[in-house]
């Protein structure tokens, strides 16, 4: 039982790797042909770092099971932190790519770090109260930025809270400038960054979940008091998975914000922590393919739709009512598994439950 | 259960890719008319002023087209006031085969498309985008408007000369680069001439609806001018809560000012005496402006601001440009930008927001900005 538990997981897994790798090829060939059109080619990173933001989310919300409403406050400090540090090393390091992943990795190390400051009086919280907080947090931390002023020169990174209060060397420029944000981004980020970064997001999130820490963290999960009572450290576990969230999230910002010449504190508000929370319940708590799938459908689905012109946003939001209802109706389910019986031939699940729903409705 | 709700969202993936490919192939025919393109917020909360470029210069390439001769085709994309979108809807945009840009509106999505434009060699000029960081650095990028440190030094240039107040406070917005750019150019104009800034209070998105703070330190403080570098909503609500609490300095204001007036639920009343500086006056009494108002209160049912005015000068002059080059529509956006580039640096334009204006190469136009004050609910010339 035990062992085919855990080989249906594993198969699970290899299966989401593959669509990724697949669709990363399959769009790569086709962006090198230039057979698809310059908007969705734009889209491509974003859809890579919202894919991660949603993943990491994921596991805060689906496999630790608390409500987070600040993930994109975790984003805007590794967007303001990777840029920073790939734009002080612009004449130290000449390599691009190199500069990418210093920059990622820094947005990782300081998101943690914010994680870690956030996490230790967070999750003494739990349920409503501990999402209340994170929303609390993720308003700080857009403030913070709003008001941060960050400049390097031959003497390197200077920085001053508030007003412009830096003196440059000559030579010396600006990076953060408060409200306006960072403006001569260079654009580091690339697709195969974007794809690279996925692949590593799920292998993280994939092994954490499976291991011994993992199944700690969905114990603490599926019942506080019984997970104590035989020893796992709470603490330490949440902080684990509320940590490693924080630091992909991180990466995901400065992929984010390195794909665009200008980013500012206010892009990373409330509705984007939403944004991304919505990727995860309409693709499923615990979900990643599912969080995949639907980081990537929300994100293109407001640009396919604007053929409809001002009647666009109200579309979008019918749709996503629509597939809320629609993947939580039981009688649509019970098709769904007929059509899925007779595809595979032998279904697994009975079939009696449809027959049931469409008795009731006549 | 759950693979249920993996097919059902791969279908609706499917569907949405699907409808993205559509949109490539519904290219229009190339050739006839130039295709002028531009991104602006048509919704959500700063919707008033995409709205008010896409009408404006919607209305001139109307007239134009009219006339025979040259002839545009004009796309507005909805961005949203953000700059993700703003890249999106410029790549939209591009897909529809955009020759010249109208860059953006508002200016942190135009510091995004700029850069854009930029790499891809389309030339822009931005009706409104008024951040430095727009054109700097950029050789294609043209702006309309002020650049903000322009109104902030001509600002309080205007105030010196004039001999406007002694005692001045600055409330502004800490959180938008507006607010900010202009506040920091008029501290540091005001410093220079020796103007006494008293009082210095600001705000933030989420925290602008209770001004009382602000407007008591700046009573206290014994100011006789407040000037508000900021949009119109926020300086509503000033004007209203300073009338409500007694206090009555003088008020200065910037471009973003304009449209108070024509604000639902506002009595112009409590505008009374503002001043500010704009380069648009649409009770002016000359013939373009008095055509240009009467065309758009028929058609959009409200008196134009500053940004429809800007857009409609943008067509204008797009038009003066691509004439004087002897421009063809069936030219590449690359051939086009080379030419602009070339006329935006040496022709004079004559539009409804100024006489006589030239760019030069950093893309900053030179205008004179119009001191207004308002006088029984109408802008008079000050």
């Amino acid at each position: 039982m035990k062992n085919m538990k855990l080989n249906r997981n594993a198969r699970k897994n290899f299966i989401t790797y593959g669509l990724v790798i697949a669709a990363y090829a399959i769009l790569q060939t086709m962006s090198v042909t230039g057979s698809i059109s310059s908007s969705l080619r734009g889209m491509l990173v974003p859809i890579c770092a919202y894919v991660v933001m949603a993943v990491s989310l994921n596991l805060t919300v689906g496999v630790l099971g608390e409500l987070s409403l600040g993930h994109a406050g975790f984003m805007s400090v590794g967007a303001f932190t990777g840029v920073t540090a790939a734009m002080a090393l612009q004449n130290t390091v000449p390599s691009p790519t190199l500069r990418l992943c210093i920059g990622m990795v820094t947005g990782a190390v300081f998101a943690a770090i914010a994680g870690v400051l956030i996490g230790i009086p967070v999750l003494r919280l739990k349920g409503d109260y501990l999402a209340i907080v994170t929303l609390a947090f993720g308003e700080i931390i857009k403030s913070i930025i709003n008001n941060l002023y960050v400049g390097v020169d031959e003497n390197g990174l200077q920085m001053s809270l508030l007003t412009n209060k830096l003196a440059l060397a000559d030579g010396g420029k600006v990076i953060i400038s408060g409200p306006m944000g960072i403006t001569t981004i260079e654009k580091l980020s690339t697709f195969t960054a974007g794809f690279i970064l996925v692949m590593l997001t799920l292998f993280i999130v994939f092994n954490l979940v499976n291991s011994r820490s993992g199944r700690a963290i969905m114990a603490i999960r599926d019942n506080r008091i019984a997970a104590e009572s035989v020893g796992v450290n709470i603490v330490k576990y949440r902080l684990m998975a509320f940590v490693t969230s924080a630091a992909l999230a991180g990466a995901a910002g400065t992929l984010f914000a390195m794909n665009y010449s200008t980013i500012i504190a206010n892009k990373f508000d409330f509705n984007t922590s939403i944004l991304v929370l919505v990727f995860v319940v309409l693709g499923g708590l615990g979900n990643m393919l599912g969080s995949i799938i639907a980081a990537a459908a929300l994100t293109i689905l407001p640009e396919a739709l604007r053929q409809f012109a001002d009647y666009r946003m109200l579309i979008y939001a019918i749709v996503l009512i629509l597939v809320m209802l629609i993947t939580n109706n039981p009688t649509l389910k019970g098709y769904l598994d007929v059509a899925k019986g007779k595809l595979t031939g032998a279904g697994k699940k009975p079939v009696p439950q449809t027959t049931e729903g469409g008795a009731g409705n006549e | 259960m759950k693979r249920t709700t993996k097919k059902l969202l791969s279908f609706v993936m499917v569907l949405t890719m699907l409808m993205s490919l559509c949109s490539v192939f519904a290219l229009a025919d190339e050739g006839e008319a130039f295709k002028i393109g531009g991104t602006g917020p048509l919704t959500g909360g700063a919707a008033i002023y995409g709205n008010a470029a896409a009408n404006g210069a919607q209305i001139a390439v109307d007239e134009i087209n009219a006339e025979g001769g040259i002839q545009f085709e004009l796309k507005y994309e909805d961005d949203a006031h953000d700059a993700e979108k703003a890249v999106n809807a410029y790549n939209a945009l591009k897909d529809w085969g955009m020759q010249i840009s109208l860059g953006s509106v508002t200016t942190a999505p135009c510091n995004a498309t700029s850069a854009e434009t930029f790499n891809d060699r389309i030339f822009a000029l931005t009706p409104s985008a008024s951040a430095v960081t727009v054109t700097d650095g950029k050789d294609n990028q043209f702006q309309m408007c002020f650049a903000d440190p322009n109104q902030g030094s001509a600002s309080a240039q205007y105030i010196f000369d004039q001999d406007l107040g002694s005692k001045i406070a600055v409330i502004w917005k800490n959180d938008e680069d507006y607010s900010t750019g202009i506040r920091n150019t008029f501290v540091e104009k005001a410093e220079e001439l020796g103007l006494e800034i008293v009082s210095e209070t600001t705000f933030a998105a989420g925290n602008d609806t209770d001004f009382t703070v602000q407007l008591t330190e700046a009573q206290n403080a014994g100011a006789d001018l407040v000037f508000l570098p900021m949009y119109y909503q926020p300086a509503s609500l000033i004007l209203s809560q300073a009338a409500a609490m007694g206090y009555e300095p003088k008020w200065f204001g910037v471009d973003g000012m304009d449209g108070i007036l024509t604000m639902e639920g506002f009595d112009p009343a409590m505008a009374e005496g503002v001043m500010l500086l704009t380069p648009f006056n649409a009770d002016a009494e000359d013939e373009r402006t008095q055509a240009f108002v009467a065309k758009y209160q028929e058609l959009y049912d409200e008196v134009p601001n500053q940004f429809a005015a800007d857009a409609y000068d943008c067509v204008y002059a797009y038009k003066q440009a691509l004439e004087a080059a002897g421009a063809t529509p069936d030219m590449s956006a690359e051939e086009i930008n080379d030419l602009m580039m070339e006329q935006f640096t040496s022709m004079t334009f004559d539009g409804l927001t100024g006489e006589g204006m030239t760019w030069d190469a950093t893309g900053a136009v030179s205008k004179s900005p119009k001191g207004m004050v308002i006088q029984d609910g109408a802008y008079v010339g000050l």
